[in-house]
């Protein structure tokens, strides 16, 4: 084998990784060189997303690093939904921080390099790239779970997440190991072509190698019964980073599962589209269940996030390109609608109160009608009730499962949207027909309302005129 | 005729709803007089519906079509015909009489209150119009949004029970139609056009499917047996606005969504569940109608009566001849004024009792005589008196039910039997017996409850003496879909169908 010599020209199709490393070493020299301007940095931030943004936007499909390197419709794609998803986080963790008292430079710096993580992950045609790209969205945020240093349940959290993290990456190199040790190739392209010639498609070694890898992708994406830690973790951290979390890693997951069962192991979608329609329903069943008695709002949308990866595993396990972009789909407008109703959550955070229960929630609707009205939106939107964006993403998701056959499947799945909707109208209940138990005021800053803004947008705007994105989502195929 | 009147009606409540938000919390007067204004403009936008909508077709009619979401082939398709039109005015005009009941009646977040009712008024009326199957649902499901919130915010001691169970019945039967819809758009072409997929073959056994799992979702809206048991609790619990227009327009809403989808794309399942949907329309009126005569609270007696009219309703539509359907159309609106009116009533004396207990009431003939009157026009609406709207609706679904098969006819007449029971042994709990001290020196009513009132007299005799006013809209439209689901446009279905088929050979 022959190492190709470098050239600049394999840098074009990194460039938007590259601007966003750029950045993210300025706000790591800023933060240790000039502490006085830490203000900048959440600044410097939003630029660089906004930079990295445009430079994804004006990408088209191409190859890097001979094949390790792919950046196609898909992952263009999921790159936007995971700068969405950093660039809401930013602009809402400000206020977050001042309020928690959190004055950590390197807060920004690990969002800027998880994010990175998460888009080499999105753009892996190669097992190293992906395990890279992993790893470094996981240490990342395994820090940034860990960042309120004082508090007990933040250090349980960053401690669990690790642990279990750090297992289910060892479980994932095992099965790489045994992918290479059958096909004797990394490159995702070069196993599905070796397996489909030397006909190892049935072979123990190759399956088990290959479920050993999807079951440290569930461990991501939160998919039951790998889903044991999100609760904990969610809770655990700090509110931002939880938002983070829920929309950037568990895109970034999905991108993962949808490039190694879909470039991969096509041939085998009778076998993992089974085992995964199976996993989503015990996703869907435990998340939406196990939510419905929670009583602190962060515990709920941790179960909710479980139950909604539990929906877009649908597209997945499809198997079709329909399939994968209405995960995709999803997943954006998930990203939307989570992040709004973190962002109230932490709108509510004030002199040391987290106002986390569900109790605190009472009677919101009397004492702040525009952020009871917000969240009333998001948490219909959750449902998946139109015309919210919700049920576009629900739609099109459901419209994928029939089209595969899965029929049985979808019909769960809307049995426990109903589920769902009792926990979600709990909170608008608790805001609107309650009496309120105490005034509570809170300051809305440039940041965050930009964010709720946004969010608002993304939840309206998709639910009624979904005509574009769906039509990019619908377009995007990978390549290899 | 380009004006796009049907867009128009769509969104005037709703942007005039969403202008309240800018006005201050406190100026409730302006917020108020605001709400009613919009609701006049929008009954006067809908009058061209009225009076240049085309009696002598079944075409859709005011059509606009757009392209929406190309990528699921879904348009903005708008149009109405002979069995929606009528619906859409009568939106319009409950939607004024809600505002007006609610003017004292509601004193906490009135600007909320005034904004759901508006935004509710324009998804009604969008989902009498929506002639594609995706905007349909969207409108569908976005209706219960705004009526979550006006039970469980400004109903009764009990009204988040009553909203969540409302809430979860209504969604879960949607949701399994969602499902039916996506199957249907998989099999059948790839289209949301409602008039395109009721031309297409669709396998007998795949119409079953769906058409149980649109039944899941217009059943449980009308409300039928067995799945009505959240109607008695959102009635009670609802405040009067929100039981006017729950009976008056929202429950109409699974009749009209067997009428424009059940029938027309599912034909061959709509035949052959006839004999079941009859039986369950059979139960529902007798079993209502019995459940009434327990009943203690004046609400849901109301709302049990309910449950029993629109088991005649149903039983019209799937009886399946012209007299029957049409029969079924016309007791929906009159369902819708006769019940909105009642629900008026009961919210005007509840306004200065705060009861719903019938025993707390008694001898209000005497305290309140014109209010009596009134009461008493309606109660007879309700049973179906000659001379008054009732007695059409039921005659034509009587007639139409023996046609089809005799004894259905023996069995629903029994429930008009019950239903003047019921009905005036209440009127004489309230009204006649020795005066109740609890309803003693009650205020008169006001000219604005009078005029509340008015309206629903005059539709009432009306339609009760001049049918064909309603009926001319009508014909063409139930000719035509009777030629979809039997293959004739007479309708001659079961017996009468056999015999000639049995005359041929």
């Amino acid at each position: 084998m022959t190492l190709p010599t470098f050239s600049w020209s394999y840098l074009g199709p990194v460039l938007p990784e590259l601007l966003l490393a750029c950045i993210t070493i300025v706000v790591v020299f800023l933060d240790l060189f000039a502490p006085q301007k830490r203000e900048l940095l959440p600044w410097m931030t939003v630029v660089g997303t906004l930079g990295a943004m445009l430079a994804v936007a004006g990408q088209g499909p191409a190859t890097t690093f001979g094949g390790m390197y792919i950046v196609d419709t898909c992952s263009l794609f999921f790159k936007q939904i995971c700068l969405i998803g950093l660039l809401l986080t930013t602009l809402m963790s400000e206020r977050y921080l001042q309020a928690e008292n959190l004055r950590h430079g390197e807060y920004y710096s690990l969002l800027l390099f998880s994010t990175m993580g998460m888009m080499f992950m999105a753009s892996a045609g190669d097992l190293m790239v992906l395990y890279l790209g992993l790893e470094l969205m996981a240490l990342s945020i395994y820090c940034l779970v860990g960042l309120m240093k004082g508090d007990p349940r933040s250090s349980e959290a960053s401690l669990k997440y690790f642990l279990m993290g750090a297992f289910f990456s060892a479980i994932m190199l095992y099965g790489m190991s045994l992918l290479y040790g059958m096909t004797g190739t990394t490159n995702l392209h070069g196993i599905a072509l070796y397996a489909k010639q030397a006909g190892l498609l049935a072979n123990p070694a190759l399956l088990s190698g290959l479920g050993l890898l999807l079951a440290a992708i569930c461990f991501k994406t939160a998919v039951a019964p790998f889903h044991f830690w999100t609760p904990d973790v969610y809770e655990g951290a700090p509110t931002s980073v939880t938002a983070f979390m829920s929309v950037g890693a568990k895109a970034a997951g999905f991108a993962v599962f949808g490039r190694v069962l879909m470039v991969g192991f096509p041939e085998l979608q009778g076998s993992w589209g089974t085992m995964l329609a199976v996993l989503a329903l015990l996703t869907m069943a435990v998340g939406n269940i196990t939510a419905l008695s929670q009583t602190s709002m962060k515990r709920m949308l941790a179960y909710s996030s479980v139950a909604h990866a539990g929906y877009a595993l649908i597209g997945i396990l499809a198997g079709t390109p329909e399939g994968i972009s209405a995960t995709m789909n999803y997943l954006l407008i998930y990203g939307f609608m989570n992040m709004g109703a973190f962002a109230v959550l932490l709108l509510l955070v004030k002199d040391g109160k987290r106002r986390e229960s569900l109790e605190e929630y009472r009677g919101l609707a009397g004492s702040n009608p525009l952020l009871a009205a917000l969240m009333l939106i998001f948490m219909f939107s959750l449902t998946g009730i139109p015309p919210t964006a919700g049920f576009i993403g629900k739609f099109y998701l459901l419209r994928a499962g029939l089209d595969a056959g899965y029929t049985w499947l979808v019909i769960c799945a809307v049995i426990f949207s109903a589920v769902s909707a009792f926990f979600y109208l709990r909170v608008v209940r608790y805001m609107y027909m309650e009496e309120p138990a105490e005034e509570i005021c809170f300051k809305m800053t440039p940041g965050v309302s930009v964010a709720i803004t946004l969010a608002l947008i993304g939840v309206i705007g998709l639910g009624i005129l979904p005509g574009p994105v769906v039509g990019l989502a619908s377009r995007a195929v990978f390549a290899f | 005729m380009s004006a796009p009147i049907l867009s128009t009606l769509l969104f005037f409540p709703i942007i005039g709803g969403l202008s309240l938000l800018f006005v201050d919390r406190r100026k409730e007067e302006t917020i108020k007089l605001m709400a009613f204004l919009v609701s006049v403009i929008e009954l006067v936008i809908s009058l061209p519906l009225w009076f240049t909508f085309d009696r002598t077709t079944w075409q859709m009619q005011f059509v606009e079509r757009h392209s929406w979401i190309p990528a699921f082939h879904v348009e903005y398709y708008l149009g109405v015909d002979g069995i929606s039109v009528l619906f859409i005015l009568l939106s319009a005009l409950i939607t004024i009489l809600c505002i007006l009941v609610s003017w004292t009646g509601i004193t906490t977040k009135v600007k909320e209150f005034f904004i759901s009712l508006l935004l509710l008024e324009g998804a009604m009326i969008g989902v009498f119009c929506a002639l594609d199957f995706f905007l349909f649902y969207i409108l569908w499901e976005a209706m219960l949004i705004p009526m979550f919130l006006l039970i469980g915010v400004w109903g009764g001691p009990r009204r988040i029970y009553a909203a969540v169970k409302f809430f979860l019945f209504t969604l879960v039967g949607s949701l399994l139609m969602l499902v039916g819809i996506i199957t249907l758009y998989v099999k059948a072409g790839h289209t949301f056009d409602i008039l395109a997929m009721a031309g297409r073959p669709i396998d007998p056994g795949l119409q079953l499917l769906l058409f149980w799992a649109f039944f899941a979702a217009f059943a449980v809206k009308v409300p039928m047996w067995p799945v009505h048991t959240w109607l008695p609790d959102a009635h009670t619990e609802a405040p009067a606005a929100g039981s006017v227009v729950l009976a008056g327009i929202l429950i109409k809403m699974g009749a009209y969504g067997f009428l424009r989808f059940s029938m027309p794309i599912l034909p061959d399942a709509t035949s052959a569940m006839m004999i079941p949907m009859l039986l369950l329309s059979l139960v529902g009126i007798i079993y209502g109608a019995v459940i009434c005569l327990a009943q203690t609270d004046l609400k849901r007696l109301i709302a049990y009566s309910s449950v029993s009219h629109m088991g005649f309703v149903t039983l019209g539509i799937f009886a399946l001849n012209t007299q029957s359907v049409e029969g079924g159309i016309i007791q929906m609106i009159n369902h819708g004024v006769v019940t909105g009116a009642l629900f008026l009533s009961v919210g005007i004396i509840y306004e200065r009792t705060h009861t719903r207990k019938i025993a707390d009431y008694g001898g209000m003939a005497t305290t309140m005589p014109v209010f009596a009157a009134f009461f008493l026009l309606f109660t007879m609406a309700s049973i179906g008196l000659p001379g008054t709207n009732g007695f059409i609706g039921e005659f034509l679904i009587l007639l139409g039910g023996f046609i089809t098969r005799p004894w259905v006819a023996l069995f629903a007449a029994s429930g008009l039997i019950l239903g003047a029971w019921y009905m005036l042994w209440l009127y004489q709990r309230i009204f006649f017996n020795p005066v109740n001290p609890k309803v003693r020196g009650l205020k008169k009513l006001t000219l604005r409850e009078v005029l509340l009132l008015v309206p629903m007299v005059i539709l009432i005799f009306w339609i009760g003496l001049y049918p064909n006013a309603m009926l001319d809209f009508m014909h063409p439209s139930v000719a035509h879909l009777l030629e979809q689901v039997t293959g004739d446009p007479a309708g001659m279905a079961g017996d009468m169908k056999r015999v000639a088929l049995k005359l041929q050979h």
